[in-house]
C-alpha cells in the first residue's frame, strides 16, 4: 500500500491568477518559482521508534520587473490569492530598490526545449516501512560488532517534490521528482578508549531503491575500521582523498569557477582566466546534472534555464564558468547561462553535481601498497575551515595511515593547504570514478599537504 | 525617496480567537489517546537586505506561516508540519501525527479540560514590526558601513554589509494547557571585506545581533565596526600561516566564546543524554572543568540574541548553571528531554520553525568572569597563540571539536606580539581534555550574537566569555 501524494501545485490556476493580478498590478513582467514538498521520516533509537516526521511546504517566490526596468522580489509560502497578492505587491515595492547596475532579466532560455530527464517516480510509502526499514538496519548495525552501542545520527527520509517555473513571456516548467535517503552514524568505544564514529549515507529516487545493506555495511565497516586508532606525526604528507572528501573539497571552492564570484570580486578566478591552466594535467572536472547518478536531477534551474552537461576543467585548463541570465550577459563574451541559477533579488550559482575524471598519473601510488600515505575517508567542518575567497582550507578529517598495505585509523588530525596547489599538485587518480550523492570521482592522490596531529 | 513599509502577509493575527480552534485539535488528540498533544502556530515577516560596495543588491522581503504539531505517547512521539493553516490541512496534520504512533481518531468524545488563560507575552510589542527601519533606512545604513570601510581599508577588492530583519509571531497550545502567545523581533547586522594584494588574500567578518529593540541598526555603531574589521584586515592580510603544533593559547572575550558552546555546550543539551552521545551524561555532581570555569545558559538577558520570553513549547526560560567552579549542575532540557531523561526542562526548548520538532537548545550560554586582568593572562605564556577573532566551528558525533581563528597574534615572553599576526589557525581537541586546561579567566566577560544550527534547525544565540587561558591545545596550521 502507498500513500497518496499531498504534492499537486495547479500551475495553470497560478498562471492565470498571476497574469490577472499583475495586470491589475500594472506590473509589465514577471516571473515565479514555486517549490512545493511533502516529506516523511523516522529515526529508531534502541529497537524503539524515536521520532516520526511528516512534513508540508510550499515556497514560491515571485519577481517583478517595475516601469524602470528594476528588480524585486519576494517569498511566500501562501499561494491563496490574498498571499499571492501581498507577495506580488511586496516585490513591485522592493522593485524600489532593485539594484540598478546589473538587474537580472528573465533569461531568454526559459523557453528552450528541454531534455527530459527519464528518473522514475516512486511512490511514498507508509512511515510504518520506513521504521521498519530503519529499526532493521539499526538491528544489524548493533549486532555487526560489540563495541558499537548505538547508531548515535540514524534516519530515513522520503521526499516528493514538485517544482514549477512560470513567467509572463510565457515560460512553463514543470517538474516532479522524488528521493529517499538513509544514514547511518554508529558510535563505537572500548574500555579505555576514545569513542569512534562514522557512517554512510545512501540517496536513491526512492525507498524501494536505497541500497539498505550498502549502506550496513559501509556504516559498519568504516567505525570498526578507525576503533584500533594512533596519533599521527604533524608534517608534510602525501594524501590520498576518498572521492566523497575531493568532492567535497571542489564544492567547497566551486567559486572557482562561478561568474557571480568573479564579477563580486571573491572567487580565485578572474574573467581572463579562461584557458589558463588551475590544475594539474591529470584534472578533468564537469558538471554533469543529467548524470543517471544524480538523483531528483533538476531539468531546469531557478530562471527556468535548462541543466545539462558543462565542461569546467579539462585536463587542468579552466573551460568554462557556471553562468547565471546576469552573469552571462555582463560577461559580454558570448557566454550564455549554463542552468546552475537560484532566483533571488540577487541571483546566486552553484554547481549541480561535480563530475571529475582523472588521469592516473604516478602509478606507484596505491590505496593498497602506500607507505607512510594519508588517506582521508572524509572532511568535517568545512563551513569553518574553508576561506573560499582566500583559496585555503584547514579541515579535521577521518582517515587512516596506510603503511605497507595496512591501514590504522588516525586519532584525530587537520588537514591544511590552499586549493590552488592542491589542484596543481595532483600526482593520480587511482581507481574508476565513484558515485556520491554530490557527484562522482575517483581516488585523489596529491603531494605536499599539513597535517596537524592532536597531541 | 519615499518610506514604504512591505506589507505583512496577508494570514490573519494569531491570538485569543484560535483558542476554540486549537482546543478542538487538543481534544481530538487527546480523545485518540496521546499522553499530550502540542501545537505550534507561526507567522513570519523576514526582511533582508545586502549593500556591496556603493549599492544596494538585494531587497528580499519574505512572508511565511505554519504550524508544526507534535503528539506524544509513551516515549515516542510524532511530529507533522505544515503550512497551511485552513482548519482541514491542520486536522490532516494532526491526524497525520496520530497516525505515526498508531492512534486513531476516535469516535468518543474526550475528557480532556481545555487550555488555560492565555498567557501573553506580547504585551507592549505590537508596534515592534511597524517601528523597524524602513528599507531606505537600512540601506542608508548599509551604504555607510560600506563607505566607511572604503575609507579605511586598503587593498579591499570586496565590500559587503548586510541586514536581516525576522519578525514572528507565535502561538504555543498544548493539553497540559500551556497557551501562551508571543511577539519576537531579531535583527542582525554584518560587514566582510575581502582585501588582496598580489598572491595575499585576507577575509574579515564582523557581525552583531539583537533581540526586541526595532530601532536596533539605526543605533549600529557602522563606522567603528568597519574601522575595526579594515584594521584587522591591514595585519592579517599579510601574516604568515600559523605553524601546526601545540600551544598554550588565550581565546578573546566575546566570540571567543564559541569554543564552549561548541566544545561543551552542545554535550550539555538532553538531546546529545537522549543518543547517548556525552561524555558528561552521569556527571552532575562531579568536575568536568577546571575550578576557574563557571558557566550559564540563560534566556532572560535583556536584549540579547539568545533571549526570549518564552521558549518554543510555552515555557518561561530561566538562568541555568550549568558548571559551577568546575563541578556540573544542570543540563539543559526541553519537553521531551525531561521525559525521556528525567532532567527537568529549563526553558529551553528551541526550534528554527514551525517545520521543527522544539529540542533542548542553548540561549545565551558564557563562561562567567574570573579574577584576572588580560595582561596577567598573556604574561604567564612564554610562547603561544593570542585568538582575537574566532571564525565558526563544530562539533562531531564523538565530542570532537574544532574552530577556524579568523585573526591571531603570536605570544612571546609574556608579551603579545601584535607586529606578529599569523593566519590558518584550526583549534581542535575535546571537552573532556580541554575544560580541565581552561586555568585562568580574566576580568572582561562579554557576549556576542551568533546562530547555532543543530537538531531543530537555526536558533539565534549568544556566546561569550571573558579572555580565557587554555594551558595547551592542539593547533591545525601550516
Amino acid at each position: 500500500m502507498t500513500t497518496p501524494s499531498p504534492v499537486a501545485l495547479d500551475g495553470s490556476a497560478l498562471q492565470e491568477q498571476l497574469t490577472e493580478t499583475t495586470s491589475r498590478l500594472a506590473i509589465p513582467m514577471w516571473d515565479l518559482g514555486v517549490t512545493s514538498s511533502y516529506d516523511t521520516s523516522v529515526q529508531v533509537d534502541h529497537g524503539e521508534p524515536k521520532q516520526l516526521k511528516a512534513r508540508q511546504s510550499t515556497m514560491a517566490m515571485v519577481r517583478v520587473w517595475n516601469d524602470e526596468g528594476l528588480v524585486g522580489i519576494t517569498s511566500t509560502n501562501d499561494l491563496s490569492p490574498l498571499g499571492l497578492t501581498a507577495a506580488l505587491q511586496g516585490a513591485k515595492q522592493a522593485s524600489r530598490f532593485g539594484d540598478t547596475q546589473r538587474p537580472p532579466r528573465l533569461s531568454p532560455q526559459a523557453q528552450d526545449p528541454i531534455t527530459p530527464i527519464k528518473q522514475p517516480q516512486h511512490s511514498i510509502q507508509p512511515i510504518q516501512l520506513l521504521l521498519n526499514h530503519l529499526l532493521e538496519a539499526e538491528r544489524q548495525v548493533l549486532h555487526s560488532h560489540p563495541a558499537i552501542s548505538t547508531v548515535t545520527y540514524n534516519g530515513l527520509n522520503q521526499g516528493q517534490r514538485e517544482r514549477l517555473y512560470i513567467n509572463s513571456a510565457g515560460a512553463w516548467r514543470k517538474q516532479n521528482t522524488t528521493s529517499a535517503t538513509l544514514w547511518l552514524y554508529p558510535r563505537a568505544e572500548e574500555p579505555g578508549r576514545k569513542p569512534r564514529s562514522a557512517g554512510a549515507v545512501r540517496v536513491a529516487p526512492g525507498v524501494d531503491a536505497l541500497d539498505l545493506e550498502g549502506c550496513i555495511g559501509e556504516a559498519t565497516d568504516r567505525t570498526i575500521s578507525h576503533l584500533d586508532y594512533a596519533p599521527i606525526d604533524t608534517g608534510i604528507y602525501t594524501v590520498c582523498f576518498s572521492p566523497e572528501a575531493f568532492l567535497d573539497l571542489l564544492w567547497a571552492f566551486s567559486t572557482m569557477v562561478n561568474a557571480q564570484a568573479v564579477l563580486d570580486g571573491i572567487s580565485l578566478s578572474q574573467r581572463d582566466s579562461l584557458g589558463t591552466q588551475v590544475a594539474s594535467s591529470l584534472l578533468t572536472v564537469a558538471d554533469h546534472a543529467h548524470h543517471p547518478a544524480h538523483v531528483a536531477a533538476p531539468e531546469f534551474d531557478g530562471e527556468g534555464t535548462p541543466t545539462r552537461h558543462l565542461l569546467l576543467i579539462e585536463s587542468g585548463y579552466l573551460r568554462h564558468f557556471l553562468h547565471s541570465e546576469g552573469t552571462a550577459r555582463a560577461f559580454a563574451d558570448g557566454s550564455v547561462a549554463t542552468g546552475h541559477a537560484t532566483m533571488g533579488a540577487k541571483v546566486t550559482i552553484g554547481p549541480q553535481w561535480l563530475d571529475v575524471e582523472g588521469e592516473r598519473g604516478d602509478t606507484s601510488l596505491s590505496c593498497q601498497h602506500s607507505n607512510s600515505v594519508v588517506l582521508i575517508d572524509s572532511l568535517s567542518a568545512l563551513h569553518a575551515g574553508v576561506k573560499a575567497s582566500q583559496g585555503s582550507f584547514s579541515l579535521p578529517f577521518d582517515g587512516w595511515l596506510l603503511s605497507g598495505g595496512e591501514r590504522r585509523s588516525i586519532e584525530a588530525a587537520t588537514v591544511a593547504g590552499d586549493i590552488r596547489s592542491t589542484l596543481h599538485n595532483i600526482l593520480a587518480c587511482e581507481g574508476a570514478p565513484q558515485c556520491t550523492p554530490n557527484g562522482r570521482a575517483p581516488h585523489v592522490w596529491v603531494e605536499g599537504l599539513t597535517i596537524t596531529g592532536e597531541a | 525617496m519615499s518610506s514604504p513599509s512591505i506589507e505583512a502577509t496577508a494570514a490573519s493575527r494569531l491570538d485569543q480567537s484560535w483558542q476554540p480552534e486549537l482546543e478542538e485539535l487538543l481534544s481530538v488528540g487527546m480523545g485518540a489517546g496521546a499522553d499530550l498533544v502540542e501545537v505550534f502556530v507561526e507567522r513570519n515577516n523576514q526582511l533582508s537586505v545586502l549593500a556591496e560596495q556603493e549599492r544596494i543588491t538585494s531587497v528580499s522581503p519574505n512572508f511565511g506561516c505554519g504550524a508544526g504539531i507534535r503528539v506524544f505517547k509513551g516515549q515516542r512521539d510524532g511530529f507533522a508540519a505544515t503550512n497551511n493553516l485552513s482548519r482541514p490541512a491542520l486536522m490532516a496534520a494532526l491526524e497525520q501525527a496520530l497516525s505515526m504512533l498508531g492512534l486513531g481518531r476516535g469516535t468518543s468524545s474526550s475528557t480532556w479540560q481545555g487550555l488555560g488563560n492565555l498567557e501573553d507575552h506580547s504585551t507592549g510589542k505590537e508596534q515592534w514590526l511597524t517601528s523597524c527601519p524602513t528599507v531606505p533606512d537600512s540601506a542608508d545604513c548599509l551604504l555607510a558601513a560600506t563607505d566607511a570601510l572604503k575609507r579605511h581599508g586598503q587593498h579591499l577588492q570586496s565590500r559587503r554589509a548586510s541586514y536581516a530583519r525576522d519578525w514572528q509571531e507565535v502561538l504555543v497550545a498544548a493539553s497540559d494547557g500551556t497557551f501562551a502567545r508571543d511577539l519576537r523581533l531579531h535583527q542582525t547586522v554584518g560587514l566582510t571585506l575581502l582585501a588582496a594584494a598580489g598572491d595575499h588574500r585576507a577575509s574579515i567578518s564582523r557581525r552583531d545581533g539583537n533581540t526586541d529593540q526595532p530601532d536596533f541598526l539605526v543605533r549600529w555603531p557602522g563606522a567603528t565596526v568597519a574601522a575595526s574589521a579594515c584594521q584587522s584586515a591591514g595585519k592579517m592580510l599579510k601574516a604568515n600561516f600559523v605553524e601546526a603544533g601545540t600551544y598554550p593559547v588565550v581565546l578573546a572575550n566575546r566570540f571567543g566564546g564559541v569554543i564552549f558552546h561548541e566544545a561543551c555546550g552542545h554535550l550539555l543539551e538532553t538531546t546529545q543524554v537522549e543518543r547517548g552521545s556525552t561524555p558528561f551524561a552521569n556527571k552532575i555532581g562531579q568536575p568536568i572543568a577546571h575550578p576557574a570555569v563557571t558557566a550559564i545558559d540563560e534566556g532572560l538577558s535583556r536584549n540579547n540574541f539568545g533571549s526570549i520570553a518564552m521558549d518554543d513549547e510555552g515555557m518561561t526560560p530561566q538562568r541555568t548553571v550549568l558548571i559551577q567552579d568546575g563541578v556540573l549542575q544542570r543540563f539543559l532540557s526541553d519537553r521531551a528531554g525531561q521525559m525521556r531523561t528525567g532532567h527537568p526542562r529549563t526553558g529551553s526548548g528551541r526550534r528554527q520553525s514551525h517545520a521543527f520538532a522544539a529540542a533542548s537548545r542553548m540561549r545565551n550560554t558564557f563562561i562567567g568572569g574570573g579574577p584576572h586582568g588580560v595582561e596577567e593572562l598573556i604574561s604567564s605564556i612564554d610562547h603561544g597563540l593570542y585568538c582575537k577573532q574566532m571564525g565558526g566551528g563544530s562539533v562531531g558525533a564523538t565530542g570532537q571539536f574544532n574552530f577556524a581563528v579568523e585573526e591571531a597574534y603570536w605570544i612571546e615572553n609574556g608579551c603579545l606580539r601584535e607586529d606578529k599576526p599569523v593566519k590558518g589557525a584550526t583549534l581542535i581537541g575535546d571537552a573532556v581534555t580541554v575544560l580541565p586546561r581552561i586555568s585562568m579567566c580574566a576580568n572582561d566577560e562579554d557576549l556576542a550574537a551568533g546562530f547555532c544550527g543543530s537538531i531543530s534547525g537555526s536558533v539565534y544565540v549568544t556566546v561569550g566569555q571573558p579572555h580565557i587561558k587554555v594551558d595547551r591545545i592542539t593547533v591545525g596550521g601550516r
